[in-house]
């Protein structure tokens, strides 16, 4: 193996793909070569960091240096800096990590120190296109200590014992999962990996696929093991690329490690793994619907019993689990399942992992301890709202969870006190808003999403749904009574009882959830005909500030519908019949002089 | 997910028959070879019209309209025709929250077509996407391959400028 002095790390996930970092490895490479540092210097492509705020992201070490927001016109000062005569790119720097003059550990920084990362402990380390890399880091251990030393039972025991539940949002014991399938008379069974990460807001599953692929492989094989399964699918979304491009690479690198294939770790066990491209539709993140899809059919749910551990994909014992469900597995089995459920609280234990969004500062990828609370995340390791805006609500769960408001922030996150507050674990969106979300408008967002995903199985959430989204409708155009709020309610439980799987059952839960922590937003819509947040625009009318107009002419000239007209240095008026409330003037006007109201 | 038909007619080449024709020589044996098949066809065609979708019924001995109800399910199967230019907005909840509502609405204006819709001379398609998962850029908007991040309703002129 060839000696390296230094090791440059860059981001390689997607959204710092997305920002331009194959660029800059690209011209790193380069930049290298032309000063004869390529013998010396190691480039590595990693997995997402979790900061994605900050993006695209490098890290140089031995220093540690953590270098953000990377252009590529940077990358020859830092070879010729950093590199070459060893001093540190200070304006480049991750300004948490600079403090008085010296520059701090990473972990130190607010994002960082909170967090504890299990799931997430390989992403930003490895090259997750280098099945070495995952070995030197304890890989494939866990699944030789397990065909080597223990029995089927003995692993579904320790799963058990560690209290782990799945991570994809509805909290199943998953050590009782595989029970239920490894009870199953032998012969044909599944195991399924879902990693249809639908959830908008969500991307911690692609996170793990991209940074960490070999995690998920090699649990999908302890649990085929525990369960006596011989095939393995893993069923990706088609619009995460990165992801599916790594884990083929994977794929091939542990079949001719013989990792993965026939007779392996020579004890006689086979396993082989195959690669499923859903095709954008969010209800076959359900198991039964996701099985169907599979198959090949329209994804719709199926009826439950039988159980997919019984009948599951054609036909025989299947299990299912999430990406970040199977990213715990090999730890627990290395650390045991006394460590494992020494973290978190008395029914959740363990970690999750969130994606933070929104109107939050340090929008990223982060894992917790489960108890942390809300506040924790968002004022310690998110940063807070920025521009002095006010906290107003957390949205978990995506379309089939709730808004968590201001007044519930120091709540334990974990999956029953999720659901005691109306929202739920989901997969991990945790989506910030600030005092210009509307919440009956975030309401009719999500309504919107499932109309739209409603796979038309059942009446009551393919037709419910849709009359829902049209009583939204009416309230944001300023067209409803307050009758209409208490008949909205009747059906969201309407369709909450009679829907057959998740989606519908909790396709009312936005409504409800905004409905019990901020319903005097929606009696303003009814009754005073206001928006207070200021977004619906049926609601609105734009007006001019006569003393803060300086007559410059600027928003005359971008309103596309010619609604603003007066004289040269003297306030201009707005002409509300022809206004199209499309915002251009107040984007343009530099001295804030014109409001919605 | 009610799907419009098109109305261009297919012109697709002896070439891309072939090479659909060993794509479904390929999977005929594989339980569950439906979407797979769909997805390479839409690789070879660009979208899925039914002179398409009646030669995948034949060679996986299917009938039609299991195959059209498959296509018709699945939001990334299309029956249209895409631009030159794919344009994509992502309407995931991040992006929402930061305002891609508006990032939408003003590619409609500048383009002068709906969301699903294609410009005339064929250069520019516009679709609202599901969560593309770079929520730490939002909102974002894509054209093919290139993601603008961090955009604001201005920035759309100067973006599709890019590929006039």
């Amino acid at each position: 193996m060839n000696m390296v002095r230094s090791h440059i790390l860059v981001c390689g996930g997607t959204g710092c793909t997305s920002s331009g970092s194959q660029k800059i490895i690209k011209s790193l490479e380069a930049e290298l070569k032309a000063n004869g540092l390529d013998n010396e210097v190691k480039v590595i492509q990693t997995g997402c960091h979790g900061l994605c705020a900050l993006g695209p992201i490098m890290i140089v070490y031995p220093e540690g240096s953590f270098y953000s927001r990377v252009t590529p016109d940077d990358v020859k000062e830092i070879v010729s800096e950093h590199i070459l005569k060893g001093r540190i790119v200070k304006r480049l720097l991750y300004q948490e990590t600079v403090q008085e003059g010296q520059i701090k550990s990473l972990n130190d920084t607010e994002f960082y120190a909170k967090q504890m990362r299990i799931a997430l402990r390989n992403c930003g380390v490895i090259n997750p296109e280098n099945i070495d890399e995952y070995i030197a880091t304890n890989g494939y251990e866990a699944l030789g200590r397990v065909l080597t030393t223990m029995k089927p039972q003995e692993v579904i025991d320790i799963i058990k014992a560690s209290g782990l539940r799945g991570r994809g949002g509805a909290g199943f014991p998953t050590g009782l999962k595989w029970q239920f399938a490894a009870n199953q008379p032998a012969g044909k069974k599944y195991v399924l990996c879902n990693a249809d990460e639908g959830d908008p807001g969500a991307f911690m599953d692609r996170s793990v696929l991209e940074g960490d692929p070999h995690a998920v492989i090699e649990a999908m094989t302890i649990a085929a093991y525990a369960i006596g399964s011989e095939q393995g699918y893993i069923y990706v979304r088609a619009e995460y690329p990165i992801a599916v491009a790594r884990l083929k690479i994977a794929i091939k690198q542990a079949k001719e490690y013989g990792l993965l294939g026939k007779n392996i770790f020579n004890t006689g066990f086979n396993f082989d793994l195959e690669i499923r491209l859903g095709a954008g539709a969010f209800v076959c993140g359900e198991e039964t619907a996701l099985m169907t899809s599979i198959e090949g059919h329209r994804g719709e749910p199926r009826h439950r019993p039988p159980f997919p551990a019984v009948k599951g994909l054609f036909g025989v014992p299947t299990i299912l689990n999430n990406v970040e469900t199977y990213a715990n597995i090999a730890q627990i089995i290395l650390k045991g399942p006394e460590w494992f459920s020494s973290i978190g609280t008395e029914k959740s234990k363990g970690t999750k992992v969130f994606a933070l969004v929104g109107k939050i500062k340090n929008t990223g990828l982060v894992e917790i301890p489960m108890g942390t609370t809300l506040r924790e995340i968002i004022e310690e390791i998110g940063g807070g709202v920025p521009n002095g805006k006010k906290f107003k609500a957390a949205q978990t769960g995506g379309p089939s969870g709730g808004c968590i408001p201001a007044s519930l922030m120091d709540t334990p996150i974990d999956y029953d006190n999720l659901i005691a507050i109306g929202s739920m674990m989901g997969s991990g969106g945790l989506i910030v808003m600030d005092e210009d979300t509307c919440m009956v408008d975030i309401a009719k967002f999500f309504l919107n999403f499932t109309v739209d995903e409603s796979c038309g199985k059942c009446t009551a959430c393919r037709i419910g749904t849709r009359r829902l989204y049209e009583m939204l409708e009416k309230i944001t155009s300023g067209n409803a009574t307050m009758d209409d709020i208490s008949k909205m309610e009747e059906l969201c439980y309407y369709i909450k009882e009679n829907s057959l799987c998740a989606l519908g059952q909790t396709a009312p839960n936005p409504v409800l959830s905004t409905l019990r922590y901020f319903r005097d937003e929606y009696e303003a819509h009814v009754r005073d005909k206001k928006c207070p947040a200021g977004v619906c625009k049926s609601l609105l009318s734009y007006e001019i500030l006569p003393d803060k107009c300086k007559g410059c002419s600027a928003c005359s000239k971008v309103c596309p519908a010619g609604a603003i007209s007066g004289e040269l240095k003297k306030p201009f008026v707005i002409d509300k019949s022809k206004c199209l409330k499309c915002g251009a003037c107040i984007e343009k006007c530099k001295f804030g002089a014109i409001v919605k109201k | 997910m009610a799907k419009r038909k098109t109305e261009v007619p297919f012109n697709g080449t002896k070439e891309q028959e072939e090479r659909l024709k060993a794509v479904i020589e390929e999977h005929k044996h594989v339980e569950g070879a439906l979407m797979p098949v769909l997805q390479e066809a839409q690789e070879i065609y660009g979208y899925l019209p039914m002179e398409v979708q009646i030669m995948i019924a034949e060679g996986l001995g299917l009938s039609l309209s299991e195959v059209y109800g498959v296509v018709t399910f699945y939001g990334q199967f299309s029956l249209n025709p895409k631009g030159k230019y794919k344009v994509n907005v992502c309407l995931g909840t991040a992006c929402y929250v930061k305002g891609s509502g508006e990032i939408l609405e003003r590619l409609q204006q500048t383009l002068g077509i709906e969301a699903g819709g294609i410009t005339k001379d064929g250069k520019f398609s516009l679709d609202a996407t599901r969560c593309v998962g770079a929520c730490g850029l939002a909102p974002v908007m894509i054209v093919n391959d290139d993601v603008y991040g961090r955009i604001v309703p201005d920035d759309v002129p100067k973006i599709l400028a890019k590929y006039a």
